[in-house]
């Protein structure tokens, strides 16, 4: 566990970067530290493995007070993604995930055996081993950061935006697979970002903090949309807070309706029928404006998003029957199935529920 | 030529001594750089002051200093170890600012999450910064070296300049066939130490000349 008792940064030039901080960090979880420039979260982070020395306070590690023990050492325990990856551009790729290993005496083939383990749980090709980190996209050179970070298997990962400098595209799929990554690993994880977007993606907690070094707020993220604790925090979180929300509100007793659907070449009644492939995966919508037509998979009107029932998401199931062209929402199962149709209205009403349960 | 084919054992002892008292100089000239490199990179004002010290020290002539330094040292002033430390100084001069912009041009980041990593920095300097700074040290060096070649000539003038001695007792004997080779082999001397020196720095740095990545997703 990492937690910080007291702790204040005072720069020589008398700036107050990190003001009198008690916060602690749950084992086995991300907590991400997220707010605007000049609010003291990157700092925050440095203090914990001695980039940056505290003015005051104390940073325990496991028990240990970081500056009871020597930097370097504390520093091969703790893994660190940098921003822009920051790879040694002059060592290969499985040379660059090898280095801690290395800084702490193991041998040459270990090392090499382990950093090629992690290519492939990082989602790297073996191919790419030899390669020149210049060689690798800006996505591919974050994976090797993370698995640089993860190669002596430290229980505490410290990650310094690590997504900010690649596209969105490529960041969502980051912040994915770091979920997924984490689900299997449960590092202790403290992630900096100064977007609440991805703050709430993948914050087991976030702490939010504000300009000057204080913490805000430090909650669950679900809790942090619900309930802003201020109104810097209720700005910081920004626009449609209710919508986002409703991510962290699940309902297993969404009621499914039954939903007409209909296989290719088929005829179909009047309105709206929801097409599948032999399956029973959704392909799109048919429109039959007198009944009687037959299907043409060839000519569909794109459905809109899928509510998976096992996630029991309100925004999934929202945003489903928002976005389906026919008002009716497409719930499926793990395989893909559709199993049957959420209407807008329910989310309300379990919006409503969840409230009376949390009130209760 | 024929004088040439005359004296080939006077031209292989010359070009042994000459190459002897041109790279000499070269390597503790390096050696010494590297450390000096490192602390002027340290500080601004370490910066500036050694800058401008190396500077200075090679806007002296070298006869000057070929005079100047037996005092200084207590050595003799028909001594060849004052060729040695004059050319030293020299690539000294030229060395440190060439190291201390290489290692600048390393970028913070990498050096950042070098100590991250948990590098000391000692090991960090050697692992990484130096390794990264090769490039431009390796131009800096060749430089250095070529300028060596040229100026262990000078040394004639106190007896030790390798192939320079054919210069002096070519003009001394008015033989010209032997000032032209004499030229020639410092001219030849020089592209091949270059040369020699290119290729060493491509072993040393095969990540420098890899190709962009391709264009592609993560």
């Amino acid at each position: 566990m990492i937690e910080f008792r007291g702790v204040t940064k005072r720069f020589p030039d008398g700036t107050v970067a990190v003001d009198d901080l008690d916060l602690q960090v749950e084992d086995g979880g991300i907590t991400v530290f997220v707010g605007p420039s000049g609010c003291g979260k990157t700092t925050s982070l440095r203090m914990v493995n001695r980039m940056i020395d505290a003015t005051e306070g104390t940073i325990l590690v496991n028990g240990r007070d970081v500056m009871q023990t020597d930097a370097a050492e504390l520093r091969r325990g703790i893994g660190y993604v940098i921003q822009q990856a920051g790879l040694f551009p002059h060592r290969t790729i499985v040379d660059n995930i090898a280095t801690v290993p290395l800084l702490l005496g193991w041998n040459r083939k270990k090392a090499r055996e382990r950093a090629l383990e992690l290519m492939q749980t990082v989602g790297l090709t073996p191919e790419m081993a030899e390669r020149y980190p210049t060689q690798l996209s800006g996505g591919q050179q974050q994976r090797v950061g993370v698995a640089r970070a993860l190669a002596a298997d430290p229980p505490v990962l410290l990650m310094d935006e690590p997504f900010s400098a690649v596209d969105p595209v490529v960041r969502e799929s980051l912040q994915d697979e770091l979920l997924k990554l984490q689900s299997e690993l449960g590092k202790t994880i403290v992630f900096v970002t100064h977007d609440i977007d991805e703050a709430v993606k993948l914050g087991d907690r976030v702490a939010v903090f504000r300009v000057g070094g204080r913490l805000a707020q430090y909650d669950e993220p679900g809790v942090l949309l619900a309930r802003p604790a201020d109104d810097f925090v209720d700005n910081f979180v920004g626009r449609d807070r209710g919508y986002r929300g409703l991510s962290f509100l699940s309902s297993k007793t969404m009621p499914l309706h039954p939903l007409r659907t209909a296989r290719s070449g088929e005829r179909t009644e009047q309105g709206w029928t929801l097409i599948l492939d032999d399956d029973g995966r959704p392909l799109g919508w048919h429109h039959d404006r007198r009944g009687g037509a037959a299907v043409d998979v060839e000519h569909l009107v794109p459905g809109g998003s899928l509510y998976e029932v096992a996630s029991g998401s309100l925004r999934s199931a929202l945003d489903a029957a928002l976005s389906s062209p026919s008002g009716q929402g497409v719930a499926i199962d793990d395989d893909g199935r559709a199993v049957g149709a959420v209407a807008a209205d329910d989310v309300l009403d379990a919006l409503a529920a969840a409230r009376r349960d949390e009130a209760a | 030529m024929t004088w040439v084919l005359g004296n080939l054992e006077l031209i292989r002892e010359l070009t042994l001594e000459h190459l002897w008292f041109a790279l000499v100089p070269v390597v503790i000239g390096l050696v010494l750089a590297i450390p000096l490199g490192w602390l002027a990179n340290r500080t601004r004002l370490g910066r500036t002051f050694t800058i401008n010290v190396s500077g200075l020290l090679y806007t002296v002539p070298s006869l000057a200093l070929f005079v100047l330094l037996p005092p200084l040292l207590g050595t003799r002033i028909l001594d060849p170890i004052n060729v040695i430390v004059a050319l030293t100084i020299y690539t000294v001069a030229l060395l440190v600012r060439t190291v201390a912009d290489g290692l600048s041009a390393v970028s913070p980041v990498v050096v950042n999450a070098a100590t991250a990593m948990g590098y000391t920095p000692l090991r960090r300097f050697l692992a990484v910064e130096l390794p990264l700074s090769v490039p431009v040290v390796l131009a800096g060096l060749r430089v250095a070296a070529v300028s060596s070649i040229s100026l262990v000539t000078v040394g004639a003038v106190i007896g030790f300049g390798g192939l320079g001695r054919m210069f002096t007792d070519g003009f001394q004997r008015d033989i010209p066939q032997e000032i032209i080779t004499g030229i020639v082999l410092v001219l030849l001397i020089a592209l091949v130490v270059d040369g020699l020196l290119l290729l060493l720095g491509r072993a040393l740095t095969p990540w420098d000349r890899v190709g962009r990545p391709a264009k592609g997703r993560a």
